[in-house]
């Protein structure tokens, strides 16, 4: 046990503008949009920021930029990239520096405007002597190889696929903010326009410009702030490849590693958790999460999704506000799970709210199921 | 650009120099267990890796069609090799998404391109 158990809680959460953005916007435009957004949420002030932590695919060096602009000189900085659950890491390693009196307030942020620029431009292609060649669009080549396999070897369908795809767009017909609110069925998932086989277009996330920030600081100073204080119960970071030739088995992510440890570290089961935010790049990805985050068998999570079983009024309500596939994916999804999971703690969720929401899970996945990170959220009462 | 004459050192100058030669290679440990994707050291133990070459014969362990707008699909795979390890790669000579996993396939090189190099690919093992 790490000692961190609660130790830190996210204070403050906002969006940036989403969706499709002003031209000229930059992806620090987002960030800093989104930092005083979430600075006011919680009371605090441009002064109090003493961490910085960021990442996007269009800036390297992302604290630096967002530093300039806010203007303010952090005493600790921290520009993990990983990929899309960047921003896990980014709360994991925030409530070890704030436990450790390195910081105080850690603003972690995040800004994309890959729709303005166009996604190729956003993202560098990694060249590599033993894919490349093969020319696999990624990542959505990646994700299609692992579903494929999950398909062979437990018998998963497309329609149970598309669950999620449809699960997802009933959630985001309960979120104002959502990009796709029109009628999804299975069938239009089915019948839509192949991409990768077994992937349609309506297997794939968005591609969308958007942004986030959250503002994480000791427990005890949360507490004193204008918002209900949402604790870090737990969190976990693995991962185990870069490559998807490099991960060995498709079906099995270190999503396994990171989950056990966060919920150790919370002394929580699956079963304690209320809502889920898993990140849904592809309708594969929520599917994998559940099975190795404990929620199902290993290879049941295609039955675990059937039949509306995570959509509203569903057993397990995931990705409830509309995720990946329906609400917003700017390329690093992971810090607009995370800001959802503070909204449904806070019971401010509004049409999409889950009831009496005590303990949430966001789970963030980065490269081509490269990097995984859990964390295990709270309300006060779960201390 | 790697000069078949110089003594390859990398490992993708390595691996390109056995394909210019027709040969399907891979590194390995000290006791002949494969490492894919290629690296200078073996992972975990961080010794120096050996070439062995590969017989060129492997199942389909996943694959994939990708869907262009406007050009026929084209299959990506990851082949799993009869010595253990799992490349990437292509399957041809079947529609690219009649590729089934589990089937038997056996390499193939392609004609040198203008520096030379032959990409590897798979074919599907006659009666299989």
């Amino acid at each position: 046990m790490s000692g961190l158990r609660a130790s830190s809680a996210i204070a403050g959460a906002a969006e940036s503008d989403l969706g499709a953005v002003a031209g000229g916007m930059r992806p620090v435009d987002l960030m800093v949009q989104a930092s005083m957004r979430a600075l006011a949420d919680c009371g605090l002030t441009l002064g109090d920021v003493d961490g910085l932590f960021s990442a996007t695919t269009q800036l390297p060096m992302a604290p630096l930029n967002l530093a300039q602009e806010l203007g303010i000189r952090p005493r600790y900085t921290d520009a993990t990239n990983v990929g899309g659950s960047s921003f896990m890491f980014h709360v994991d390693h925030a409530r070890a520096a704030i436990a450790a009196g390195l910081c105080e307030v850690a603003l972690i942020a995040y800004g994309s405007t890959q729709r303005l620029v166009g996604r190729s431009s956003a993202s560098v292609q990694e060249l590599d002597p033993w894919e490349t060649p093969y020319r696999p669009v990624m990542p959505v080549t990646a994700y299609a190889l692992a579903a494929a396999r999950h398909m062979h070897e437990f018998g998963t369908t497309r329609r149970q696929l598309a669950e999620v795809a449809v699960s997802a767009r009933a959630w985001a017909q309960r979120n104002p903010a959502a990009w796709s609110r029109e009628p999804l069925s299975i069938d239009d998932v089915l019948g839509a326009r192949m991409v990768a086989d077994p992937l349609t277009v309506r297997d794939c996330c968005l591609v969308t410009d958007g942004g986030a920030a959250i503002v994480v600081t000791s427990a005890e100073r949360a507490a004193a702030l204008r918002r209900p204080p949402v604790l870090v119960l737990g969190a976990g970071e693995a991962h185990s490849h870069r490559h998807i030739t490099g991960m060995g088995d498709l079906t099995r992510t270190a999503a396994s590693e990171s989950g056990a440890r966060a919920f150790a570290e919370a002394g929580l089961a699956p079963a304690d958790v209320d809502c889920v935010q898993l990140y849904d790049a592809f309708t594969i990805t929520p599917i994998l999460f559940l099975e190795d985050l404990g929620f199902c068998a290993k290879g049941d999570g295609g039955p675990f999704v059937s039949g509306g079983r995570t959509a509203p009024g569903g057993v397990l309500p995931m990705n409830t506000n509309g995720g990946g596939l329906s609400y917003c994916h700017p390329g690093m999804y992971g810090l607009l799970g995370i800001v959802e999971a503070v909204r449904q703690l806070r019971g401010e969720a509004g049409e999409r709210q889950v009831p009496a929401c005590e303990v949430a899970v966001a789970h963030g996945n980065g490269g081509v199921l490269s990097s995984q990170a859990t964390l295990v959220l709270g309300t006060a009462g779960t201390a | 650009m790697p000069d078949a004459t110089d003594e390859p050192r990398s490992p993708a100058a390595i691996y390109a120099a056995h394909c210019r030669a027709g040969r399907l290679a891979y590194p390995a440990a000290p006791d002949g267990t494969p490492v894919w994707p290629p690296s200078l050291v073996v992972p975990g133990t961080g010794e120096p890796v050996r070439w062995l070459q590969s017989a060129g014969r492997g199942t389909v362990y996943t694959t994939t069609a990708l869907h262009a707008r406007d050009a026929e699909p084209r299959n990506v795979a990851i082949v799993e090799l009869d010595e253990g390890y799992r490349m990437m790669a292509r399957v041809d000579g079947v529609a690219a998404d009649a590729v089934e996993i589990g089937a038997r396939v056996s390499v193939r090189f392609g004609d040198p391109d203008e520096s030379g190099a032959r990409l590897p690919y798979f074919a599907l093992e006659p009666g299989a």
